[in-house]
């Protein structure tokens, strides 16, 4: 029973994929193993470092402490819906300008929170975000950087640009 | 990666099919709800269920109801965040509040649930680690070894309750409900979390799960919750302080101090609270108070920081509670 595969729908990114695995894999390992969307990353797998998180029905998740079967019926969003090399994302431009994105490793999850909190409220102040944020661990930008891009790019969704 | 056990996985979508399973089951089952305590002791191999049955699907598991008495009934697999952004419960509640909003991070209180960290398993240096740093150490009592590293020479296991709930819950006199294969039953959280082993550390029998969590109206009192930790941003407590005081015009009538992340079980002080009732909360009162609340607190060197330094802190943090009442 347990060495038996699941087959069922997932949506990730609006889009309904047929896979099928195992009933103890992480939708972290169904994601990037058996859907190769590589953008989700992993980083402590123990729900310590924020890098893997994706949004579940709109809120943000770790992926590496959910089971991919306990997301049937499930909206899953992961970076790779957020915007295009063509077509960036507010967030994703501001980043790159600002080089909010050093090594790059944490800024796929902070890009889903991010996405997640300005959905909520999209005018967050800076206490806000650090709250919010406060479970995305990022070892290069010391995070100012990483603010300041979330900041520029509510201002642009607020003016539509 | 670190990758879970394998094991069979249902949701059943009542709490008398999931007590069923986990009589067939035994101690082999293991209950989810959040996921976020469980999954990472089942990647570090600390348990590996035959059976995880899941607390998703069943709906009467849910919920965040004020009663007209002023009681509150929380459903135990209720998101931590649904508790924090409750304004009823901010306002009515501090002492739940603040302890909610101190557990982990945002996104994990979006998975994890009331009842989760009521239920929080023990946590001690010597057990949250992979499979292969506890095998050089032979393993310790809780999982699979024989001796206690903490305290080697102990019987006992001395992993750490670090749950932020659960010292309120005792505060605040809630009483938990508990649905068995042979029926339910009600315990107050002070019974529940009264044990003295770390692997035995909530008295669930392994056919029960936790449905329900029922605060008495808290009018007339005050409450609050502190927590030690090294970071602010997030962390677990290594002490957690929940007071709660009731005023009879200018003197306290009733005084409940309880400590947790102290040892295996929360600890209440009793002789602390016995020294404020019919008095009033002032420096003197406070201060003493916060030196009696020193002796039942046994910190052991398995968490974070120093246990003399968590020591000394007890009647530190206890004053400062008292003094927010105040």
């Amino acid at each position: 029973m347990t060495k038996r595969k699941i087959q069922m729908m997932l949506s990730v990114n609006g889009e309904d994929h047929d896979v099928s695995f195992l009933p103890h894999r992480t939708l972290l390992e169904v994601l990037r193993e058996d859907m190769q969307l590589t953008g989700t990353k992993h980083g402590c797998e123990l729900g310590e470092c924020g890098t893997c998180t994706v949004l579940v029905d709109g809120e943000p998740a770790l992926s590496c402490l959910v089971l991919g079967l306990e997301c049937a019926g499930k909206d899953i969003q992961t970076v790779e819906g957020l915007g295009t090399a063509g077509g960036p994302h507010p967030l994703q431009k501001r980043f790159a300008e600002l080089n909010a994105a050093q090594c790059g490793y944490c800024t796929p999850g902070i890009l889903m929170a991010a996405q997640s909190i300005l959905t909520k409220d999209p005018t967050p102040d800076r206490e806000t975000l650090r709250e919010e944020l406060a479970g995305n661990l990022c070892r290069c930008t010391g995070y100012l950087r990483i603010y300041e891009a979330i900041e520029m790019a509510a201002e642009d969704m607020q003016h539509g640009s | 990666m670190m990758r879970l056990p394998t094991f069979s996985y249902c949701a059943p979508d009542t709490a008398e099919e999931i007590a069923h399973i986990l009589a067939e089951e035994g101690p082999a089952a293991q209950i989810v709800a959040g996921g976020t305590d469980l999954y990472p002791n089942m990647k570090r191999r600390q348990v590996e269920p035959k059976t995880v049955v899941s607390l998703a699907r069943a709906r009467a598991l849910r919920g965040i109801e004020w009663r007209d008495d002023g009681s509150l009934r929380l459903g135990t697999s209720e998101p931590l965040r649904a508790l924090e952004r409750d304004p009823r419960l901010q306002s009515t509640l501090p002492a739940l509040h603040q302890s909610v909003l101190s557990i982990s991070t945002p996104v994990l209180r979006n998975m994890g649930t009331i009842g989760g960290n009521l239920c929080l398993d023990t946590r001690c240096q010597y057990l949250n680690q992979n499979f292969e740093w506890r095998r050089t150490i032979n393993h310790c009592l809780k999982c699979s070894g024989d001796t206690c590293w903490t305290a080697p020479g102990s019987p006992k296991c001395w992993a750490v309750n670090s749950s932020d709930s659960v010292p309120v819950m005792i505060a605040m006199g809630a009483k938990l409900l508990l649905q068995g294969a042979a029926g339910r039953r009600e315990v107050t959280a002070a019974e529940f979390f009264d044990v003295t082993d770390g692997r035995e550390w909530i008295r669930r029998q392994p056919d029960e799960v936790m449905t329900d969590i029922v605060i008495p109206s808290q009018e007339g009192t005050r409450s609050v919750y502190l927590k030690l930790r090294r970071r602010d941003a997030y962390d677990f407590p290594v002490l957690g302080v929940a007071a709660r005081i009731t005023m009879d015009g200018d003197l306290v009538s009733d005084a409940r101090i309880v400590l947790n992340a102290v040892g295996p079980a929360p600890v209440r002080c009793t002789e602390a609270e016995q020294a404020l009732i019919g008095y009033r909360l002032n420096a003197e009162t406070i201060g003493e108070a916060g030196n009696l609340s020193r002796r039942g607190a046994k910190p052991l060197d398995n968490t974070d920081y120093m246990p003399n330094y968590r020591k000394k802190m007890v009647p530190v943090f206890v004053r400062r509670a008292l003094a927010a009442l105040a």
